[in-house]
């Protein structure tokens, strides 16, 4: 008991004061928001697109328009782009309320809206959480928990997971949705009492990512269920998750 | 004994040189090797016209060597496992993919119900993943436990189906599939520019593991030497991801006993340490860091002195956490004679890595085939001999320590940055290459082999939970119902890295 109570000392209050005080310091290569520089790209270059692993670019005269919700974040456009219009920025809030908002172009609102006025008024003081992996690789789902350690604490913002949907009033789902695991799903998501809402954590459950085209995840998330929130990134940084959940039930004020 | 073709720990062969055996003489050399102590690393079809070519990966502990066995059949063959346990799984997943029967197999049940690489294409699955007959007991007051897809924490999916009188559990059945995305498929007719991002991701806690594995296959493909430092670079993230996952890890098992101090620190510390991967490659999972040739970005004298100071903190608040486990008789008492497996077993099943070393087996790829830095630093192999909980955890501290120590070493004499390594794309065509890494969960091995254009013409993946799961079935005969979460968590195997 003694020693417990040593090594409690030792270790101290370790729970970070975001988003009441400073976010997270994101580390040096971190890729986050990206930001398309304006300057017209080269006439029929589509170099970023041929190198770009889940087909997120998109290149109309020459505007280029990056789909987050498919992004993985490798950077490869930016190594391959002659013009350097394509850069990453360190900003880590990148999740949106509407699946058509990820789609950035240089023009765009720099950080899309993820709030929701039904969500702030029913879960704004206490969110419940099931999680489902349908076929996630355990990145995100492992950046997931760490919200739930004592140095993000997801608890504060009266946001939990539970184990059981039926005590539940939303799902967390990550990973692109196997065929083997639509079902699954289907029945979880059916499970929980309305009303619900659904958060899309990661690239793939987004978009489906790199598995997008495989017939063994025939399906995106979206066109199973109904989704609230999506959060891009492969995986997304911790931080990228909890700004989604907070803007989204109210706890960080977007106009702020 | 007859010599086989060997080759290294990351080479290659010319697809020739391996004899196509006749099957019968395929299945006597495969079992003399493991009779004389090999173990079989792969077993995996490769199409080859309108037949399937068979390759055995035998690993020799003593010579460090690797032989390659190869037959070709057409739709049967007869089977290795009734005289070898550890092929029992690979013999599955042959007759699943390739719709090859194995002849005297006991029980040829799915591994992942995926639709088969051979034959028509987009024939619908024969049945919903997870429905198959199971193994059951029958008995008065016996009774039957099914647990998932669907589990209760944040965990990947995966079905469990116990058999158990009272409280005891007699049998355990582990069916997986659910995770399957059909890389390996995929994979077939690459490398491409999916194909590096599709090992980032295949068991996405393991990217450095698996990455390492396929640029080391490429590397060997395509003859190219990989920079000192490069190599320093990727021995030390692979330690990372080590003291990463073995530090959640015990904290989840302490959290598994109701054991919270322990829990709440290790959650927060591993954190701490997968932010040092982060300081490498800006994603804490390593993503971008390991690339065909080299690494995807070096370590800068800022990056370098930061690591080895926040390392240093890191083990110190780890130590004192988990130390808290070995002084408590509470934390003991759980930890200690649950989910026994015995030495034998476990050379019998295969086991590999913290599963078999924590059974008094001395394996370790780090040891046994070194490559890269291996060669020069040595780590030494941590081995505990009670094959329970108690051993799978306290293997996983005395490893955390030993790689701190490598990492910490290798920052004081790192190479001078070598001018970028030029990389030729050309693979050889009608070569087999393969690479063996020591992954924080034990050993993975991948195997590559070309056809004539120099592209894959199958990519096999044996992830370490492919070796282990068996493990864990077994490691809950005769325990409590109640310990099962304490015993999956010691294990702790990937799903996804299973169905791939
Ligand atoms: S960073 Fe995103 S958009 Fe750019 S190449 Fe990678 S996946 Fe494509």
């Amino acid at each position: 008991m003694i020693e417990i109570l040593k090594v409690r000392l030792k270790q101290g209050c370790r729970t970070m004061s975001y988003p009441a005080g400073p976010a997270p310091e994101m580390p040096p290569h971190f890729t986050g928001r990206p930001v398309i520089h304006p300057e017209s790209c080269g006439e029929d270059c589509r170099e970023c697109i041929e190198v770009c692993p889940s087909d997120a670019i998109s290149v109309t005269g020459s505007e280029v328009r990056i789909d987050t919700g498919r992004c993985i974040f490798c950077a490869k456009c930016r190594q391959v782009c002659p013009e350097q219009i394509i850069d990453f920025s360190p900003d880590f809030r990148l999740a949106a309320a509407r699946r058509e908002d990820l789609v950035l172009g240089s023009g765009d609102d720099p950080v899309p809206s993820a709030s929701s006025a039904v969500a702030k008024k029913l879960f704004g003081r206490s969110l419940k959480l099931r999680q489902v992996s349908a076929g996630g690789c355990n990145a995100c789902e492992a950046d997931t928990n760490v919200l739930n350690t004592l140095a993000w604490d997801l608890g504060r913002f009266g946001i939990q997971f539970v184990a059981s949907p039926r005590h539940a009033d939303g799902l967390l789902v990550t990973g692109p949705v196997t065929n083997h695991m639509e079902l699954a799903l289907k029945k979880t998501y059916e499970a929980l009492p309305d009303p619900k809402i659904v958060i899309a954590v990661g690239a793939c459950a987004a978009s489906g990512g790199i598995f997008r085209t495989h017939p063994e995840s025939s399906k995106v998330l979206a066109d199973i269920i109904p989704v609230d929130l999506f959060i891009p990134g492969c995986p997304p940084h911790p931080a990228t998750i909890l700004d989604g959940l907070l803007r989204l039930v109210g706890r960080i004020d977007e106009k702020e | 004994m007859t010599i086989d073709r060997t080759l290294p720990n990351g080479g290659s062969i010319p697809l020739d040189s391996t004899p196509d055996l006749a099957a019968p003489e395929f299945r006597r050399r495969v079992l003399e090797g493991v009779t004389n102590g090999a173990r079989i690393a792969a077993l995996f079809g490769c199409p080859e016209g309108d037949s399937v070519r068979l390759f055995s990966i035998l690993a020799w502990e003593d010579t460090g060597l690797l032989s390659v066995l190869s037959t070709t059949v057409k739709d049967r063959y007869p089977s290795l496992t009734p005289d070898c346990p550890q092929a029992h799984l690979f013999e599955r997943e042959l007759a699943e993919q390739w719709r090859i029967t194995p002849e005297g197999h006991p029980w040829l049940k799915p591994v992942r119900f995926q639709t088969p690489m051979r034959g028509k294409s987009n024939e619908p699955l024969p049945t919903q993943c997870g429905v198959a007959d199971f193994f059951q007991m029958t008995g008065e007051e016996v009774h039957e436990v099914a647990v998932g897809p669907v589990h209760a924490g944040i965990i990947e999916p995966g079905h469990f189906r116990f058999q158990c009188h009272g409280e005891t559990v007699h049998h355990l059945e582990i069916s997986l599939g659910y995770q399957h995305r059909g890389i390996e498929k995929a994979l077939a007719g690459g490398p491409d520019k999916r194909t590096l991002h599709y090992m980032e991701t295949l068991a996405g806690d393991t990217t450095i593991g698996h990455t390492t594995a396929y640029c080391r296959t490429i590397e060997a493909l395509t003859k190219s030497r990989v920079p000192a430092r490069a190599q320093v670079v990727r021995g030390i993230a692979l330690e990372l991801e080590r003291i990463a996952n073995h530090i959640g890890d015990l904290g989840a098992l302490a959290g598994d006993i109701g054991f919270l101090p322990t829990m709440s620190y290790c959650g927060r510390i591993r954190g701490d340490v997968l932010n040092l991967t982060a300081l490498l490659c800006g994603n804490r999972f390593g993503r971008r860091l390991i690339e065909p040739g080299g690494t995807g970005y070096d370590l800068t004298e800022d990056s370098l002195a930061q690591l080895r100071d926040r390392l240093k903190t890191a083990i110190t608040d780890a130590e004192q956490a988990i130390s808290l486990l070995w002084k408590t008789p509470s934390v003991l008492a759980r930890f200690e004679g649950a989910g026994p497996i015995s030495r034998k077993t476990a050379e019998e099943i295969g086991l590999v890595g913290v599963s078999a070393r924590a059974c008094g087996l001395e394996r370790d790829v780090r040891r046994d085939f070194p490559y890269g830095i291996f060669q020069m630093a040595h780590i030494p192999i941590v081995t505990w001999h009670t094959g329970d909980v108690f051993a799978r955890a306290f293997v996983r501290w005395l490893e955390i320590e030993r790689s701190a120590m490598f990492i910490l070493d290798q920052l004081e004499s790192l190479p001078a940055r070598p001018p970028a390594a030029p990389f030729t794309r050309q693979m050889s065509s009608r070569h087999l290459a393969l690479a063996l890494v020591e992954g924080w969960r034990g050993e993975i091995c991948h195997v590559a082999v070309t056809n004539e254009a120099g592209r894959f013409a199958c990519y096999k993946i044996v992830d370490p939970s492919f070796h282990n799961w068996f493990g864990l079935a077994l490691a809950l005969r005769e325990q409590q119902i109640s310990d099962f979460p304490l015993c999956n968590k010691s294990f702790n195997l990937s799903y996804c890295g299973h169905d791939l």
